[in-house]
């Protein structure tokens, strides 16, 4: 059975999905992944689903799953580079990928991650930033 | 069965002794009702070629127009009615064309006539008939091929996406929605928002005259799927009619952003984005 | 002809394993490419067989699919017939509604798929299995 690879990049776990996955290899990936955010202590998550051709219903439940692991486990997962097709193909089934984040690019996908992760400093920073936070 | 194969013979003598005569009067008859519109020598040139192959077409024993010995005279047939809709002219004078020889060939039968002449004349005016419905078939054909060739490069036109400012695109939307405009519309903002990696598009509906539950339902899908991709759609132009609508048919849009104009939208992600980067500004000097 | 596809006949992929799943997604998309679907009703397509095929694994105890590509004249199209004889499905119209499942899944698989194609036709009897078909046409 194929492996999906997970790479550490700083504090970002990235999972580029290469392969037509069987779903066997979906549920390997779920659960190497959780293995790999507890083990690295990463704090985000970004899976390049680009080269995907589909995203059924198991697939996208699948990228639910590991959504929420992740947000049990401290960390942000952002999903990246669905094809505008995929996206057509997954509102017409009915999935709507809930409590997932999701960017168009990498790039995007990890400022998001650094926003997110800016966001909780700025809230358990203390009294006076999240003062001029709030007026701006 | 159009004629016989000895009236097919007589046919093929009948336009072949008389060829010159017969091509003269033919054309003349025509060319008054093409006014100038297709050249004299032009026309010349068609009535020669059909008159040709009419004639090799008889003389093989054509008895139908559908018939294996019809082939050459149902090509040269098509061929004068694609070029006459090309052309811009009506589908009776495309006909007329055809249909003019049958005046000539009464005007040749009347000088000789015998007790066959009426019998010959319905014969030969039955293909004849098959060739103008043949005539008039292939003008709808090319017609409608046109329209469908036109429609798509309206589709192509008429939908426009363009980058308005860095991170953002909008698609002015303009004249009647159809189901499968909206579906092009769909996917080719999708397809520029990853081609330009930009995570805003706006949606400005300032030009469409009515929205109803399908051109709605297209439109929410359009912004759903967007957001599937990391993207965000601002929907703009919104006319008062428009808003009226979409509450009585209890369309729902949710937490969908509205503006009341384009530059209202853009501004909306302006400073969307511009406070973004301000507070990470900020951030970074503390 | 196209190679490896052959147009005319159509071509039967077993389904007996996880694997033969990803196996349909892939003939299903060199039939549907075959056919000239756009690629929106490709994903679609592919999207469905995808669903079904999981659903004749799953419930039906394993089957097969029958990828042939159509015409009917005016527009060509490519149809996937799934077939299983496993327990059947007791109440269609429950089946095919949105969010219900028995398989611990999201229950959109055999409503959503229907959404994604144009024909879409269910042959079940309870204890003999259960026959889908389903057609997707090019625009």
């Amino acid at each position: 059975m194929e492996r999906v690879p997970v790479l550490k990049i700083g504090d970002i776990l990235l999972v580029s999905i290469q392969v037509d996955m069987s779903d066997q290899t979906a549920v390997t990936l779920q659960e190497d992944l959780a293995e790999r955010i507890v083990a690295t202590g990463c704090h985000g998550v970004i899976i390049d689903i680009t080269a995907l051709d589909i995203v059924d219903s198991f697939v996208g439940r699948m990228l639910s799953t590991i959504a929420s692991i992740s947000r049990v486990l401290d960390a942000e997962t952002v999903v990246v580079g669905m094809r505008p097709a995929v996206a057509i193909t997954l509102v017409e089934l009915g999935l709507s990928l809930n409590g997932i984040r999701t960017a168009l690019n990498v790039e995007r996908g990890m400022e998001l991650i650094a926003a997110a992760r800016a966001d909780e400093w700025v809230l358990t920073d203390g009294d006076e930033d999240a003062e001029t936070t709030a007026t701006t | 069965m159009a004629l016989s194969a000895e009236e097919s013979g007589r046919l093929a003598r009948l336009l072949s002794e008389h060829a010159d005569r017969l091509t003269q009067r033919w054309t003349e008859r025509v060319g008054a009702s093409l006014r100038g519109r297709l050249s004299q020598a032009e026309f010349a040139r068609q009535v020669q070629e059909l008159h040709r192959s009419m004639i090799d077409a008889t003389r093989n024993g054509l008895t139908e127009l559908s018939a294996e010995q019809g082939g050459e005279l149902r090509a040269v047939l098509a061929e004068l009615s694609r070029g006459r809709a090309r052309q811009g002219f009506t589908a009776t004078e495309t006909a007329i064309s055809v249909f003019a020889v049958k005046d000539v060939l009464l005007e040749l039968m009347e000088e000789s006539p015998d007790a066959g002449t009426l019998r010959d004349f319905v014969a030969f005016s039955a293909l004849i008939d098959q060739m103008g419905l043949f005539t008039f078939e292939s003008f709808v054909r090319t017609r409608e091929s046109l329209i469908a060739d036109q429609a798509e490069q309206l589709l192509e036109l008429s939908t426009p996406v363009v980058k308005i400012w860095e991170g953002v695109v909008a698609v002015p939307l303009v004249g009647t929605l159809d189901s499968a405009r909206a579906q092009v519309v769909m996917e080719r903002l999708l397809q520029t928002l990853v081609d330009t990696g930009s995570p805003y598009a706006i949606i400005d509906i300032t030009g469409v005259p009515a929205v109803d539950t399908q051109v709605a339902q297209h439109i929410l899908k359009t912004v759903v799927a967007a957001r599937l991709m990391g993207a965000d759609c601002i929907i703009s132009g919104i006319r008062p009619q428009i808003a009226q609508t979409i509450v009585a048919l209890g369309i729902e849009f949710g937490d969908i952003a509205t503006k009341a104009s384009l530059a209202d939208a853009l501004r909306h992600v302006l400073r969307l984005t511009g406070v973004d980067s301000a507070r990470r500004h900020q951030r970074r000097e503390s | 002809m196209t190679a490896g596809v052959d147009l005319g006949a159509p071509q039967i992929q077993a389904i007996r394993s996880d694997d033969d799943v990803v196996r349909v997604r892939q003939l299903v998309r060199t039939v549907a490419v075959a056919a000239k679907l756009s690629l929106v009703d490709q994903t679609k397509l592919v999207t469905a067989a995808s669903e079904l095929a999981r659903n004749t694994l799953i419930y039906g105890g394993g089957g097969s699919a029958e990828v042939a590509s159509v015409d009917d004249g005016r527009r060509r199209g490519v149809r996937i017939v799934f077939a299983d004889s496993g327990p059947g499905i007791p109440d269609l119209d429950l089946a095919l509604t949105d969010g219900y499942t028995t398989g611990g899944g999201l229950g959109l698989g055999l409503s959503g798929a229907r959404r994604l194609v144009d024909d879409f036709d269910v042959v079940t009897a309870v204890g003999e299995g259960t026959r889908i078909t389903i057609t997707k046409w090019s625009r």
